[in-house]
């Protein structure tokens, strides 16, 4: 792929797409912006958060392109509270293991599983419970999606992937529950030059690979500790 | 301010002193963070953070921030010697499977049963649960560091939650700056309170119903 908007190019309204990254750590920020700048609308977003106001996922927020979300923490996102206060964003909250179990299972063939998270909390009603020697489980569905747009640190050109850091995070189970996969990477290489036994995600998952235009990579929280 | 500040130290410091060595622990995003700043000496624990972290070390010097190492708050990290990194599954894998000794989280309010609410207010605010129902569900320990009282000076410790749960009969312990109180059973358990306080003025404070211990102490910080 030459660019992130022909990354997207055939991405159509109302997709339902998954998108990597925990608050602004490991998110697809070039194909984010090649989403708001194609200007497709009515998506279905899968995505732990939902970036914060102005950068991220915030930008698609903002351009009024979301109408629906599946996550599990929206706490840094003004915009976002205000649009659910007032109705005018259909959301779902997930807890966080239950939602990157759900993508597990989407890719790995599981269509549904029990989880003790959430038992005897709003998160577990109208579900199927089931008691496993004598505690309480709640019956969870896997999710996919048309699209997964994630972001690693280094990918070949045959679409294997190494992450760094926390910036791991959901990509590598998105990657497998999606229908068509977009990787952007900060290093694109040949294929041969990873080594193989340090691949966090197998080619076999990506379906497309660019190396990203322009890495901000924000920080949100910079906190440092003061020179003794 | 300078008081609010006063509080949160008594509590993380009470907490640190449930630290033991070689403790797998997660701290939960705001005050339980700070527990980190009081590990007791000679004790060593590994801290997890549930974005996929074993081994988050103090915050960075100036210079050295990296916008691919961070805590669940989204802060700024370093890595300790013998630090792992892990997707969002395996992370979850490791707090479901039961492998957390110690889970250190803030709450809105707590009941008698060992209920826990802190992820919204219907009608007024909408964060998420975030990583919170799967930490409460599985952690071999879950211990609540909050104030014992809203800024309003209400009950935090209630005979019933009133918002929406993260968790039903989880909790194990709630430390305030007034107390230490076990959840048992058959309700909550004064263990130790507040140097200079009476078990009547803690339970003045405190809408729920507490028992008090046979072995009542002062709490130490």
């Amino acid at each position: 792929m030459a660019s992130s908007d022909e990354a997207v190019g055939d991405i159509p309204d109302g997709a339902t797409i998954m998108i990597g990254g925990f608050g602004l750590c490991g998110i697809p920020e070039n194909l984010i912006r090649a989403l708001v700048h194609k200007g497709v609308k009515d998506l279905n977003t899968i995505s732990n958060n939902v970036g914060v106001d102005g950068f991220g996922m915030g930008l698609l927020l903002a351009a009024g392109q979301i109408r629906s979300h599946v996550g599990s923490y929206v706490g840094e996102n003004r915009l976002l509270e205000q649009m659910i206060l007032e109705n005018r964003i259909d959301l779902t909250l997930v807890p966080q293991g239950t939602f990157s179990e759900r993508i597990r299972a989407g890719g790995a063939g599981i269509p549904a599983f029990y989880t003790p998270t959430g038992f005897g909390t709003q998160v577990a009603e109208n579900k199927e419970t089931r008691e496993f020697d004598g505690r309480l489980y709640v019956m969870e569905r896997a999710l996919k999606a048309d699209f997964a747009l994630i972001k690693a640190w280094k990918g070949d050109k045959s679409g294997n992937l190494v992450y760094r850091k926390t910036a791991r995070n959901f990509n590598p189970m998105m990657a497998a529950a999606a229908k068509v996969t977009i990787a952007e990477v900060e290093n694109l290489v040949e294929v041969g030059e990873l080594d193989p036994d340090c691949i966090h995600t197998p080619s076999i998952y990506v379906k497309r690979i660019l190396k990203g235009e322009l890495y901000e990579r924000r920080i949100e929280r910079r906190t440092l500790t003061k020179p003794a | 301010m300078a008081k609010d500040l006063d509080k949160r130290e008594r509590i993380v410091k009470r907490i640190a002193r449930e630290l033991r060595d070689g403790f797998y622990v997660n701290l939960g995003i705001g005050m339980p963070t700070l527990v980190a700043n009081y590990v007791p000496r000679g004790i060593q624990v590994v801290l997890q953070s549930e974005n996929g972290m074993l081994g988050i070390g103090p915050y960075p010097l100036e210079g050295q921030e990296d916008p691919d190492l961070i805590n669940a708050g989204k802060e700024t990290v370093t890595e300790m010697p013998g630090t792992s990194y892990f997707s969002s599954a395996d992370s979850f894998a490791m707090i479901r499977g039961g492998h957390i000794d110690l889970s250190v989280l803030g709450a809105m309010e707590v009941d008698e049963e060992g209920n826990i609410a802190n992820w919204m207010i219907p009608g007024k605010m909408v964060k998420g649960m975030g990583g919170a129902m799967d930490l409460v569900a599985s952690a071999k320990r879950v211990v609540v560091a909050m104030e014992h009282t809203t800024r309003e000076g209400k009950s935090k410790i209630l005979k019933q939650c009133t918002l929406p749960l993260t968790g039903s009969k989880v909790v194990d312990t709630v430390v305030t700056e007034l107390a230490y109180i076990r959840v048992t059973p058959t309700g909550l358990v004064l263990e130790e309170i507040a140097p200079g306080l009476s078990p009547e003025d803690v339970q003045k404070s405190t809408a729920a119903k507490l028992t008090i211990s046979p072995n009542l102490k002062a709490m130490e910080f």
